[in-house]
């Protein structure tokens, strides 16, 4: 379908783009990559009157890193961050869920702040970020600049913690320990597609033992979760195999999978359990490759 | 109407250069680029098929990446450069692919034959050599509903055969 009528502003600063969006009282959208935010207009998901679109902004978009890890603007696209050596050899995990996210026509656009920001339950970034220990910092005008953990992030199915003037300017991702691994596995019907299930793993590895391990669901829920060992239940001692198979059945009785056209609950309960188990075997597997097996 | 949007829905002055020449048009905030390639500069080889991003028809080069022209404004396009399946030939040559295309039947009723093209267009440039799986996954956001899927890899796997290798290929 055609667009509905709105205005569209393309500010040269972040200040008058927070402005606008304060003038907006919640009528109006910023506009990122629009790869999520035209195709709702177009089906009359959402009618903002104002678009406020940042591309002018200067500062908004790229990489940077330093020895704490990496800070990815907002408006930096999501092909642009999964083509960036810093970000493969920095964040593996973000790396490996960025390739799932969509077709290249998609990601040349999409960005990076704007799928965390459109919090689709069945998106990769959010749960990578979650597994990543990521914080968005978010601007306004009325509460200045404020830190949000992934972790409070999401708040259920295309809903997050922003207010309806802030924007989020940054993503930073944490270095990970140099004894963890990680995985980012994902069935879908087509490359490109949304997840039916996808799991994004981190193990930290002290010799042939789990120190710690993490773990966000795309495609099971309102929104992805952050799973830990405590969460998950799991027993201390036990060897990796049997830990990653206990993982992946408390994961399994944990969830409670949408039911589509696509897949049943059921199968997309089949498919949490056996995603679970082999994304954490991968990421064991790889954080011995990253001298994990060493620093027992 | 709230003073910041006095004026904002357009129309909005915008310039922009299509395959290869200075073009510009007053547009609304609504218009889509795909809308002001085929309505206001009448390049319909850019077609519609869902409006909504999921179908690829309306693939195009922007800054010379693939985008879908029905997910960007035409407001948001300005200042860029487009290319479009209109631009693909050259002096009423047609390109190396869609020769290769034509030759391989890659095309049935042909509507979502300009979205393939610039796809496949995107792929080579980058990956000159792609294999057949990388071919596939470069075209997996793109639909036919006629469902010539098989003869559309053929004609781009085609096109960037030296002579041996399509040689070995052709049946
Ligand atoms: C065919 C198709 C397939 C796709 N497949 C996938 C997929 O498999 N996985 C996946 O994860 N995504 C997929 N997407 C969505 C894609 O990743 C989007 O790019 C992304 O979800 C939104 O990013 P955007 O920059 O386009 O945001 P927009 O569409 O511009 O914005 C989305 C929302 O976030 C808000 N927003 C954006 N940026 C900010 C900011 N900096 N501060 C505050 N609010 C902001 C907007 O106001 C809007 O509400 C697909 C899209 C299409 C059309
Ligand atoms: S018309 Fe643009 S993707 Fe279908
Ligand atoms: S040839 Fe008819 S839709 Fe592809």
């Amino acid at each position: 379908m055609k667009l509905p009528p709105f205005a569209y502003r393309a500010p040269e600063s972040l200040e008058e783009g927070l402005e606008l969006l304060a003038a907006g009282e919640g009528e109006a959208r910023i506009l990122a990559g629009g790869q999520s935010l035209i195709p709702m207009l177009a089906l009359r998901l959402a009618r903002p009157s104002l678009l406020i679109e940042l591309r002018r902004v200067p500062g908004l978009a790229g990489v940077h890193e330093d020895g704490s890890g990496l800070r990815i603007g907002a408006l930096t696209t999501e092909l642009v961050a999964e083509r960036d050596p810093r970000v493969r050899a920095a964040s593996p995990l973000l790396f490996e869920a960025l390739e799932f996210v969509g077709h290249p026509a998609i990601r040349s656009r999409g960005t990076v702040g704007g799928s965390l920001c459109h919090a689709d339950p069945a998106a990769e970034l959010p749960a990578a970020a979650l597994v990543l220990g990521a914080e968005l910092t978010a601007r306004s005008l009325a509460r200045g600049t404020r830190t949000i953990p992934a972790r409070d992030f999401f708040l259920g199915p295309y809903t997050t913690a922003l207010e309806f003037d802030e924007v989020v300017t940054e993503v930073r991702v944490p270095a990970p320990p140099s004894s963890q691994g990680s995985c980012y596995l994902e069935v879908s019907r087509r490359p490109g597609d949304f997840a039916m299930v996808g799991v994004a793993a981190a193990v930290v590895r002290g010799g042939d033992r789990v120190l710690d391990l993490r773990l966000a669901l795309s495609g099971v829920g309102d929104r992805p979760r952050l799973l830990t060992r405590d969460e998950l239940e799991l027993e201390g001692q036990d060897s990796p195999e049997v830990l990653f198979g206990q993982a992946g059945r408390s994961v399994a009785a944990r969830i409670r999978p949408p039911e589509d056209l696509h897949a049943s609950a059921a199968y997309r309960r089949h498919l949490s359990r056996v995603l679970t188990e082999r994304a954490l075997r991968t990421a064991f597997e790889r954080a011995a490759l990253q001298g994990g097996a060493a620093s027992a | 109407m709230p003073e910041s949007e006095l004026g904002a829905r357009g129309p909005l002055p915008i310039r922009l250069e299509v395959n290869g020449e200075e073009r510009g048009g007053d547009v609304e905030a609504r218009t889509t680029l795909a809308d002001f390639l085929r309505d206001q500069l009448g390049l319909t080889g850019t077609h519609l098929g869902c409006e909504h991003g999921v179908c690829g028809a309306c693939t195009v080069l922007l800054d010379s990446l693939p985008t879908r022209s029905c997910l960007v404004l035409a407001a948001s396009a300005d200042g860029c450069r487009v290319e479009t399946v209109e631009g693909l030939a050259r002096d009423g040559q047609l390109s190396r692919l869609q020769r290769a295309m034509w030759d391989s039947h890659s095309f049935q009723c042909g509507f979502c034959t300009p979205g393939f093209l610039i796809q496949a267009t995107a792929l080579l440039a980058e990956n000159p050599t792609p294999t057949e799986a990388e071919v596939r996954h470069a075209l997996s956001g793109n639909l036919c509903r006629c469902t010539g899927y098989e003869s559309i890899v053929r004609g781009v796997l085609a096109a960037c055969a030296g002579p041996e290798r399509s040689g070995a290929e052709s049946k």
